[in-house]
């Protein structure tokens, strides 16, 4: 309990304070401009209206991606999971250029549709509005619903339904009763985080949304960045954070209620069936269907885009032939002006996995250190609503205050290598934290009074009963901690050095200059990390649905 | 069983492996566009028997407020890359010593916007429309020659422009048109231009790649808020290669606005003899050729001699928009503030 806690306090409150501090020592004429409360209450209202909206429309999709996930078994299932996970490690200027190779006006998409439709303009044409923002913020999130809920789902004791229906209940009956208020702290825990993600999101209404909508998370960004106007800064991440905790705690009081009876986990995934009637198959169909069409697709016009290179027609014809080409792989490789910042990609990815993995790992430990102790109950509102913090403080706020208070200090530069880490620890830690207390605290005591009994050390008791049970929940939380870390930009981009560059940044660095090459490199730099995800989540799922790693 | 002891052997692995220990280093504060070649640093490197360590540190703005933020503490011996936008910020709150380069004898009395040589000038790079070369032949439209004609009919909704709020060419075009219109006539014309169908997006990344129809994101704006030296770098980071550039600059009167980008030595510098010599360095005919073609912007320095393909490629505005940095300094947070309350809402 006291690690977690002290880690807190070092790496996410003195960081903060430390900047709270320096903004009220500024000598920027800042401190006496009136504050303007029209900023403060638009970027409010909108922040709230997007992100519930956005949540909304992800839940709407999730859930019964989730029921699929959790119940039936398909052809290419495991692929699924994945690719629909990889949203979430694809920095936001990556997106928005595959939804334009997509969407945009001379996209793929849009092309078929003028050729159907005779239209001499694009059909679609969403950049600038609310319509990017949600459809981005789905496709980044949807998984989050997928995995924590399809997995609460798969783990259910059958038992329980089958006696529900024996009893007489409908299907209908059975799930409405038995079912969902089972699930729900899991479908709570994933709303929260959604909602959360949705709520400090700055790329996507940054860059897909564009000027005319501002979040509070922009409107930080701006104030600090732009203006130094700490002091506004400083309202409004207060502000968010006041939000945060409101939310948090509202999902939590709900939380606690709907979590009735501890259940016995279910290790084999003895719930999961083929579909076999026909509305189970044709809900299959749809529901493959609509996520990769709306989550894969992006993607896999990305992929496309960084195998094309665009040559002028021959003869002299007007037009462009599309070719496939290796081109812009290939000169990843190769550092054309011997330039000081050239990035090879290995070092790139290496490091990138590197800073993953210990954030992973710390983050986990930490995250089961919170877990245990916060099983007596004790302080166990206030402390889960305090971890929640980072997730609802503004990476700008946080590579800030990581920047300030850690930068100065001597020998700085060797821990850089560290600070990387501890940051996507601490935003990865809420997550963590969320997926793996639901699972912990589902053990049912009479199992480790069985265990004890029998003559079992706490050790062994540890190790051969409450580890095999919440070894599927770590999973999934080391699955997003490391995922996190590989995609995080903001905070990083703080905090980064140029010899020591994680592929996220690595792509930026590319998008800096004009040029068609430039462009086709972040695209191949793109492919790249995406194909290190799909390796490390395969080596994830394995652990986490491979019968023989310790859960028999 | 074993492959989850694994997993924690090699992450502890990680752990060690992160931590590692380097020499005595001279470090210098860059923004995120700044790109220079391996031996033009190793050579001073060899020479002075020390590390120079680059902290890539945001954007330009960021930079200088990252700056100025630990500036009782600071964490870097020099600071490069603040420009003319933001050079009264800097000097107002002096974060910079002065020091008088011997070097700066060589470079023109038209860039040395700082008498008290705290700031000392490095390069300068005009922010230009660039346009779609191909578009304009294909729908024989004829460039716009001033500010005036971009509020023509003819080119309706063909202009992306980024939010000055969010970016550093956004804001320079701002003052542009400041510069042209006067401060009480600049938004009348920016009123102008959005009946006009402009488009804003808020960064140049997503102006330059997601809407301008001259980038590989093929984008319907053939018009985009950019730099003189983007044409060049069309050419010269091109695949498949071309020889001509696909993009030029509109360069008439007051349509180009131009950045100047300082280095000076940060107060509380350990290395001052050091960082003389870097600065000294920064300036000279070696450093100073290196620059155009990795950050496509034009040495300062008049002995540097330019590569081919800035000769050829980058326009240079004869009348580049003027604003003294002090009145930019006093004006700023106002004029973005009107133009996001007329241009936003």
């Amino acid at each position: 309990m006291a690690v977690p806690l002290a880690f807190m306090g070092l790496f996410y409150f003195f960081p903060l304070g430390k900047l709270v501090g320096l903004s009220f020592s500024q000598s920027s004429s800042a401190i006496n401009k009136p504050i303007n409360w029209q900023i403060i209450t638009g970027a409010s209202g909108f922040t709230f209206f997007q992100a519930g909206l956005s949540t909304f429309l992800t839940v709407l999709l999730g859930l019964p991606a989730a029921y699929l996930f959790g119940r039936f078994n398909f052809p290419g299932k495991n692929a699924l999971r994945i690719a629909s996970t990889l949203p979430f490690i694809l920095p936001t200027v990556v997106v928005a250029a595959g939804f334009n190779a997509l969407i945009g006006p001379k996209g793929w998409l849009n092309l078929v549709l003028m050729g159907i439709l005779r239209s001499p303009i694009p059909v679609i044409n969403i950049q600038n509005t609310l319509a990017a923002i949600l459809l981005a913020h789905v496709f980044y999130n949807t998984s989050i619903v997928i995995r924590i809920v399809g997995s609460a789902l798969a783990q259910l004791d059958h038992k329980l339904e089958d006696a529900a229906q024996t009893l007489g209940a409908s299907p209908w009956k059975t799930f409405i009763k038995v079912t969902l208020p089972l699930i729900m702290p899991s479908i709570l825990s994933s709303i929260l985080l959604v909602f959360l993600f949705n709520f400090t999101s700055f790329g996507v209404i940054l860059m897909m949304g564009g000027p005319h909508f501002t979040t509070l998370e922009v409107e930080i960004y701006i104030q600090t960045m732009q203006y130094l106007n700490l002091p506004l800064a400083g309202i409004l991440s207060l502000i968010q954070l006041g939000f945060t905790m409101f939310v948090t705690f509202l999902v939590m009081r709900k939380g606690d209620r709907g979590l009735g009876v501890p259940v016995m986990p279910r290790l084999k995934q003895e719930g999961l069936r083929t579909p076999d009637k026909v509305w189970e198959k044709a809900f299959t169909f749809i529901m493959v269907f609509l996520l990769l069409f709306l989550l894969t697709s992006p993607i896999l016009s990305l992929v496309v885009r960084s195998f094309s290179v665009t040559a002028p027609a021959i003869n002299g014809g007007t037009g462009e032939r599309i070719q496939f080409s290796l081109n812009y792989y290939r000169e990843l490789f190769i550092n054309r002006q011997l330039s000081l910042f050239y990035v090879p990609p290995i070092k790139a990815v290496w490091n990138s996995l590197k800073f993953a993995g210990l954030s992973a790992f710390i983050s986990l430990v930490l995250g089961m250190m919170l877990a245990y102790g916060l099983k007596s109950g004790k302080h166990l509102r206030s402390i889960t609503l305090l971890m929640m913090l980072p997730l609802g403080t503004s990476a700008v706020t946080l590579g800030l205050g990581f920047f300030t208070a850690f930068s100065s200090m001597s020998g700085s530069q060797r821990w850089v290598g560290l600070l990387i880490p501890l940051v996507h620890a601490l935003i990865s830690l809420p997550f963590v934290l969320r997926v793996v207390q639901p699972a912990l605290l589902s053990i049912p005591d009479n199992l480790k009074f069985a265990a004890q009994s029998l003559g079992a050390k706490p050790l062994e008791l540890w190790r051969f009963i409450e580890l095999p049970i919440i070894w599927r929940a770590l999973m999934t939380a080391a699955v997003y901690a490391f995922t996190i870390s590989l995609g995080e930009f903001g905070a990083t981009s703080f905090l980064s050095r140029p010899d020591m560059p994680t592929m996220p940044i690595a792509i930026f660095r590319y998008l800096n200059l004009p040029g068609s090459s430039n462009y086709g490199q972040a695209m191949a730099m793109a492919v790249i990390i995406l194909f290190v995800c799909i390796i490390s989540m395969a080596f994830l799922d394995r652990l986490q649905f491979n019968p023989n790693s310790g859960t028999q | 069983m074993k492959i989850r002891w694994m997993v924690l052997v090699m992450v502890l692995g990680l752990f060690l492996t992160a931590c590692s220990s380097e020499p005595a280093t001279l470090n210098v504060m860059v923004h995120d566009s700044f790109v220079i070649s391996t031996d033009v640093v190793a050579e001073f490197e060899n020479i002075n028997k020390v590390k120079v360590n680059f902290i890539l540190s945001g954007d330009a703005g960021s930079m200088l407020n990252k700056a100025i933020l630990t500036k009782d503490a600071p964490i870097s011996d020099i600071l490069y890359g603040v420009d003319n936008t933001f050079l009264s910020r800097a000097l107002s709150e002096s974060i910079f010593e002065a020091y008088d380069s011997p070097l700066l004898k060589q470079i023109p009395d038209q860039f040395e916007l700082d008498p008290g040589h705290q700031a000392l000038p490095v390069d300068f790079g005009d922010v230009c429309i660039n346009y779609d070369k191909s578009y304009f032949t294909d729908k024989g439209l004829t460039a716009p020659a001033f500010l005036e004609d971009l509020t023509n009919p003819e080119y309706k909704g063909l202009l992306v422009v980024e939010n000055p709020a969010t970016s550093s060419p956004g804001l320079a075009f701002l003052l542009a048109t400041i510069a042209e219109y006067g401060p009480d006539g600049y938004l009348t014309y920016w009123q102008k231009l959005k009946d006009n169908g402009l488009v804003i997006v808020n960064d140049w990344n997503t102006a330059y790649y997601t809407n301008f129809s001259g980038s590989s994101g093929k984008g319907l704006q053939p018009m985009v808020v950019s730099y003189s030296g983007s044409p060049a770098a069309e050419v010269f980071f091109s695949d498949p290669k071309v020889d001509e550039a696909p993009t030029a600059s509109l360069v008439g009167k007051n349509m180009c606005f131009r950045q100047i980008e300082f280095v000076g030595i940060l107060k509380g510098s350990k290395n001052r003899a050091l960082a003389e010599k870097f600065v000294d360095y920064m300036l000279s005919k070696r450093f100073q050729e290196d620059i155009p073609l990795n950050m496509f912007v034009f040495p300062a320095n008049e002995s540097a001699i330019l590569p081919v393909e800035f000769t050829e490629f980058v326009q240079v505005s004869e009348q580049p928009a003027v604003l003294s940095a002090d009145k930019i300094s006093v004006n700023r947070e106002q004029w973005m503030e009107a133009w996001r309350a007329l241009m936003l809402n």
